[in-house]
């Protein structure tokens, strides 16, 4: 009767104090000696309020328990033991619709003048026909200011909405780009909103006109590479086979030159051959001169040979592990660091974030096909299963509800007992569509490394609340 | 908090919420179920659960007392003592004024006996 037991939570070590990570809520706590004495007694057992009060009360004769325990209670860290065993699925509370827009990613076009072994877009995880397929190969002018216009009618009170540029490779649609930016920003000028720009390029086709017209509208730009010269040349390749890193680099550095206003990021795909991640980020940072660099593994289906395995895997966290640490030094004494990949997660723990989907796909962002079909994102569209309308027609209100319904973190049955849950909810759609065939399905394969990953960015989030708190500001 | 510090912003944002109840427990604790919604706001501000038919002992048929779905109320003997009174949707339970007046004679506090409850067959 009435025995207490943990509540759900996971808990870490951070300049000598113990913090709670708390699942659903992703609410952090710092617990004090005798906060941190309970709970340690309720790990080996449960037990009933007072045999708990009176085990504790002897390392502690000056201290109101009782309070301290209320407290965990409050917070849910301590629970009645009946409701901690009964688990409360999280409540699939679908999003209100209609959901406002704030990023619409505009394939620009199908068409990419690389050849990339690994691209999800050309390879034979791909989802949508780009060859032959009905989408045509470059989006027109027509169909870029629809999008633009979808994006602003269906923006709600969003003042500020973000277009994205994406391919194939962008830049082969560059007559269309240097049209539809003025066009977006007076469009949003006129009723009052702010539009901002992000394009990505593997930029071997840059221009200095281009560069020029990036940096006058502020446009920031991230350069997909996978390092140094042996490295982005071993999958990055031209249609005949030869290597991009010598045609990029002077590109990438007079882009880095003239336009300052933007951070300029590099997005590094890890495979089973590119994987030396802090060799990668030191090239790419201190011998180009990217201001920000962010990894990720290669999306792909099982058994490619570029996919990388559980080894590369472990490799990774570690080295991860290793930038993570450079990253609290620098932060500890203010400075700026890179690693994107930390950054954005200790944006997400900073605020609390507790998601019911993995991201804001079919959500706040959608993809627009090169003919017009709007996905779930870029790595959807054009894809008639995933197809949420059209820019003439809008968002198809039904299917998005029905989408949601479907993704929501609570039907995703593995994941309710993980406490990662709050950060990643499943992880990534298209991830899941390749891996798995099925966008629905959780990212089980990444599991292992997501927790870790997690544990590694909540330590330096604990460092830094602790020793330098005004570093954090800046995620307000 | 004393003894755990919010750290990260939804932390802080609990801590108030909890500071918030604890304000307003001790001055309004007041039932909020299938009051009238109309004229001026009867309830403090604050994160509220509607608690559909789920007064006393037994769980709603919306939510259960937690606010999930999880326990909601069962279609057995146990929920009448809550339904064939105030509850929107009354559960049908013999006639006491006239033909079955000793229906719950043996129930003296639902929470122990509803097993003792009569079937009544007509």
């Amino acid at each position: 009767m009435n025995q207490l037991g943990l509540g759900e939570f996971h808990s870490f070590n951070a300049a000598g104090r113990q913090f709670l990570y708390l699942v659903p809520s992703a609410a952090i706590f710092a617990l004090d000696e005798p906060a941190r004495a309970l709970l340690d007694a309720l790990v080996s057992r449960p037990r009933n309020r007072s045999d708990l009060l009176t085990d504790v009360a002897p390392l502690f004769p000056d201290t109101d328990l009782d309070a301290t325990l209320r407290e965990l209670e409050q917070v849910h860290a301590v629970r009645l033991i009946a409701e901690s065993q009964v688990k409360t699925p999280p409540p699939n509370i679908i999003p209100l619709t209609p959901f406002p827009l704030s990023t619409a990613v505009l394939n620009v076009t199908n068409q990419c003048n690389l050849s990339c072994t690994y691209c999800y877009e050309y390879s034979e995880d791909k989802i949508v026909d780009t060859t032959n397929g009905s989408q045509p190969k470059f989006m027109s002018e027509e169909t870029a200011r629809q999008s633009v216009d979808l994006l602003l009618r269906e923006s709600g009170n969003n003042p500020v909405v973000h277009v994205s540029f994406f391919g194939g490779e962008t830049l082969m649609n560059y007559p269309v780009l240097r049209q539809v930016v003025p066009y977006a920003c007076e469009q949003a000028a006129q009723i009052g909103k702010r539009v901002e720009f992000n394009l990505t390029t593997n930029a071997t086709l840059l221009t200095t006109e281009m560069i020029e017209f990036l940096a006058l509208h502020d446009i920031s730009v991230t350069v997909s590479i996978d390092g140094p010269k042996e490295m982005q040349n071993r999958f990055r390749v031209f249609h005949d086979g030869g290597g991009t890193y010598d045609v990029l680099l002077p590109r990438v550095k007079e882009l880095l030159k003239r336009h300052t206003s933007r951070p300029i990021g590099a997005r590094v795909t890890l495979t089973s051959e590119v994987s030396d991640v802090v060799a990668i980020y030191r090239h790419l940072t201190e011998e180009i001169g990217f201001q920000e660099v962010g990894f990720a593994p290669v999306t792909t289906s099982v058994g490619r040979d570029y996919e990388l395995g559980q080894s590369g895997f472990d490799q990774m966290v570690a080295q991860f592990k290793a930038l993570a640490d450079e990253f609290l030094k620098s932060a500890l004494i203010g400075h700026h660091h890179g690693f994107s990949n930390v950054s954005e997660t200790l944006e997400e723990i900073h605020k609390g974030l507790s998601k019911a989907y993995p991201c804001g796909a079919g959500l706040g962002l959608v993809g627009v096909a090169t003919g017009g079909d709007i996905g779930l994102c870029h790595r959807f569209a054009g894809s008639d299963e995933h197809r949420l309308g059209s820019v003439t027609d809008g968002i198809d209100r039904e299917v998005q509800s029905a989408f949601l319904d479907r993704h929501h973190i609570e039907n995703k049955t593995d994941c309710h007992t993980c406490w990662a849950r709050p950060l990643c909810s499943g992880g990534c759609y298209h991830e899941a569509h390749t891996r798995y065939g099925s966008s629905e399905h959780a990212n089980l394969h990444y599991c292992e490394w997501i927790r870790e990953w997690t544990d590694i960015c909540l330590h330096v989030y604990g460092e830094l609340a602790e020793r330098n708190p005004e570093f954090l500001n800046r995620f307000n | 908090m004393k003894h755990i510090q919010a750290i990260n912003r939804k932390a802080t944002r609990m801590e108030n919420s909890v500071a918030q109840t604890q304000d307003t427990q001790s001055t309004t604790d007041d039932v909020v179920a299938l009051q009238d919604q109309q004229g001026p706001p009867q309830q403090p501000e604050g994160p509220h659960i509607p608690l559909g038919c789920s007064l006393v002992f037994s769980p709603g048929w919306e939510v259960d007392r937690n606010g999930g779905t999880a326990g909601l109320c069962q279609p057995v003997e146990r929920d009448l003592f809550d339904c064939h009174r105030g509850c929107f949707w009354p559960a049908h339970v013999p006639d006491q004024l006239n033909h079955s007046p000793d229906w719950t004679s043996k129930c003296a506090a639902a929470q122990k006996d509803w097993r003792k409850v009569d079937l009544i067959f007509p």
